[in-house]
């Protein structure tokens, strides 16, 4: 291979990158950006939301509830009621998200050691919150459960300890970086690599440069190198921004975290070079990589949607998104410290996928030439 | 190895059942300047890209440079320049960074590279213009470039496809100035158009109709054959006998 011309080559792709202000917003904004929104801006954690309480015990062991309840840093209690009368005015008008129903004799059958049932009441319209506030009362009032029988010296029939394994916080941001991770790799590195190859096609810039002796493997190469330099170092900006702003653990070995990374930037590069291959204007490209690469890798790869609860039909489609497997591997890696070894069945179809890809691609060219 | 700078026997491509280009047959000498002439779609470009190795003929063969068109086609291409249709070059470099691209491709030093900037410069007048992003220049000077370009590593030959589409008939006049310096000094320019009256700056010229060459020689000859005063009237005659 001729390094000289390939050096040559890889400039001239850098200067593009360099010279297009939309591409370097795209290269060093969007990752950033995207990181920030779902850790930040999207979450279904609910801190300090508003609730009212009904105390009808109105005892010491009733307010230490209410004390417990308030310095959780879940709930904001807004309306104290010693009844349940305006319950329904206090939800409309406080626009309350759940309410606590304290029974009566609550503190009396704390001290005797004997059952009361508290009642909450959430607002349904927002199911998906409701469900969470109740966990977290819940939580709350079991833990007040236990802390008052081991003053009490009585010992409780049986406890449930519920814990969330791997994601003890239960944060959703480390759902949502291994999906971020590949939704950037996607943009940079399928994307902008087909756009840029088509790009040549459509302004002849490639029919000048198969006039030269320049074999078409240094093109091709010299596109790759410098979108599979860009998207490395974006991975390690977006693992480092995980690890040090949301506190996201690395389980597993990092050299490896990164090669899995690197693997699926070339799957990404090869899908990229296969949508140029079908596609001879950049705005087809564009439209190609929306379809054939966001949407599923927004909605079939486990990165919003779990791939266990999609229908049966869409399962198999969701399998073949390169996607997938990789957040299926860097979820492995991160949270439950997997090693390279584990996640083989991943390498392998991201390996396989790329392979294939190219080939497909090759063949295609070839015959374009012919 | 043959002294001619093309030679073209019965050199033909289909596409499916069309027939781009049928039997073309030609030669041509070093330093001559031939005009590839014909209408839109008379099958010029297919039959160029053939002679620069970008295309295999489906029968035939062709010389272009001494070396085979279909299984030397790596000879072929460090033997010629290339300039396509809509003068691409890349917008966003510089002239001098396109310069310095090319001649790395064709695989010049860089102090070769230097001293044939200096040359195509001066003589081109783009001195004052190497560090403008060619985005930024007027459609003549991109013609210059993409010129400049093509013969930045002194090829035997250089073929140019519709060099003088689009631009206006001073800036052609200009440009087939400087074809006519290039083959003075030694490039045999082989070139496409559809502009009937720039057949006369040709040595020889041949009129592409439908895939065939119908004649073949000089504007001068080709005139009294069909006593016709211009070469555009040539063109209608052969267009009209058309079946």
């Amino acid at each position: 291979m001729p390094m000289r011309a390939l050096a040559a080559f890889i400039k001239k792709e850098f200067l593009h990158i360099f010279r297009d202000k939309r591409s370097l917003l795209v290269i060093f904004c969007m990752p950033i950006a995207l990181v920030m929104i779902f850790g930040v801006v999207i979450s279904t954690e609910i801190h300090h939301a508003k609730i009212a309480i009904v105390d009808l015990s109105d005892k010491v062991r009733s307010q230490q509830l209410i004390e417990k309840i308030n310095s959780s840093g879940y709930f904001q209690t807004v309306a104290y009621l010693h009844s349940t009368l305006n319950l329904e005015e206090v939800f409309r008008a406080q626009n309350i998200r759940l309410a606590i129903l304290i029974p009566p004799h609550f503190s009396k059958n704390v001290e005797n050691n004997a059952s009361s049932t508290l009642q909450l009441i959430a607002d349904g319209s927002d199911l998906n919150a409701a469900t969470t506030l109740i966990g977290n009362a819940s939580n709350i009032i079991q833990e007040f459960a236990q802390e008052t029988s081991v003053a009490l010296r009585a010992p409780p029939p049986f406890r449930v300890l519920p814990r969330m394994h791997y994601n003890p916080e239960q944060k959703d941001v480390f759902m949502f970086i291994p999906g971020i991770l590949a939704l950037v790799l996607m943009i940079v590195s399928a994307m902008m690599t087909s756009i840029t190859l088509v790009r040549e096609k459509e302004f002849g810039t490639w029919r000048l440069l198969s006039s030269t002796p320049l074999p078409s493997m240094v093109i091709i190469v010299g596109k790759l190198i410098p979108y599979f330099l860009l998207s490395a170092i974006n991975s390690c900006l977006i693992l480092a921004l995980a690890t040090s702003v949301f506190g996201m653990p690395i389980h597993g070995s990092l050299w490896g975290l990164l090669g899995v990374c690197f693997l699926f930037i070339l799957t990404s590069l090869s899908l990229g070079i296969f949508i140029s291959s079908i596609t001879n204007t950049q705005q087809a490209a564009i439209l190609a990589s929306m379809v054939g690469l966001f949407l599923p890798t927004t909605f079939l790869s486990g990165f919003i949607f779990p791939v266990e609860n999609m229908p049966a039909w869409l399962q198999p489609i969701a399998h073949i998104v390169p996607a997938k497997w990789f957040i299926e591997a860097m979820k492995l890696m991160m949270l439950k410290g997997a090693t390279l070894h584990s996640v083989l069945k991943q390498i392998y179809v991201l390996t396989g996928m790329a392979v294939l890809l190219l080939a497909i691609s090759m063949r295609r060219s070839r015959k374009q030439a012919t | 190895m043959s002294a001619l700078s093309i030679q073209a026997h019965q050199l033909s491509k289909t596409f499916g059942h069309f027939v781009a280009v049928k039997d073309l047959s030609l030669e041509v000498q070093p330093g001559e300047i031939f005009g590839f002439l014909g209408a839109n779609g008379a099958g010029k470009t297919t039959a160029m890209r053939m002679l620069c190795g970008l295309l295999k003929p489906s029968f035939g063969h062709a010389m272009v440079a001494g070396f085979n068109i279909a299984t030397q086609t790596e000879q072929v291409k460090k033997n010629i320049g290339y300039m396509s249709q809509k003068f691409s070059i890349y917008d966003d470099l510089t002239l001098k960074e396109n310069i310095q691209l090319f001649s790395t491709i064709y695989g010049l030093k860089s102090a070769q590279t230097q001293e044939r900037m200096k040359q195509l410069a001066s003589q081109f007048g783009l001195e004052n213009k190497l560090k403008s992003l060619v985005s930024t220049l007027p459609l003549g000077w991109k013609q210059k470039l993409a010129f400049s370009l093509a013969i930045i590593h002194q090829p035997r030959i250089v073929f140019l496809d519709e060099p003088t589409s689009g631009v206006d008939p001073i800036t052609r006049r200009q440009f087939w100035e400087m074809i006519s310096d290039t083959a003075k000094a030694g490039t045999t320019v082989f070139v496409s158009t559809h502009y009937m009256d720039e057949a006369e700056y040709c040595d020889r010229v041949s009129i592409m109709v439908d895939g065939q060459i119908q004649v073949l020689d000089t504007p001068q000859k080709i005139r009294e054959q069909f006593s016709a005063p211009t070469m555009d009237d040539v063109f209608s005659l052969l267009a009209r006998k058309k079946p």
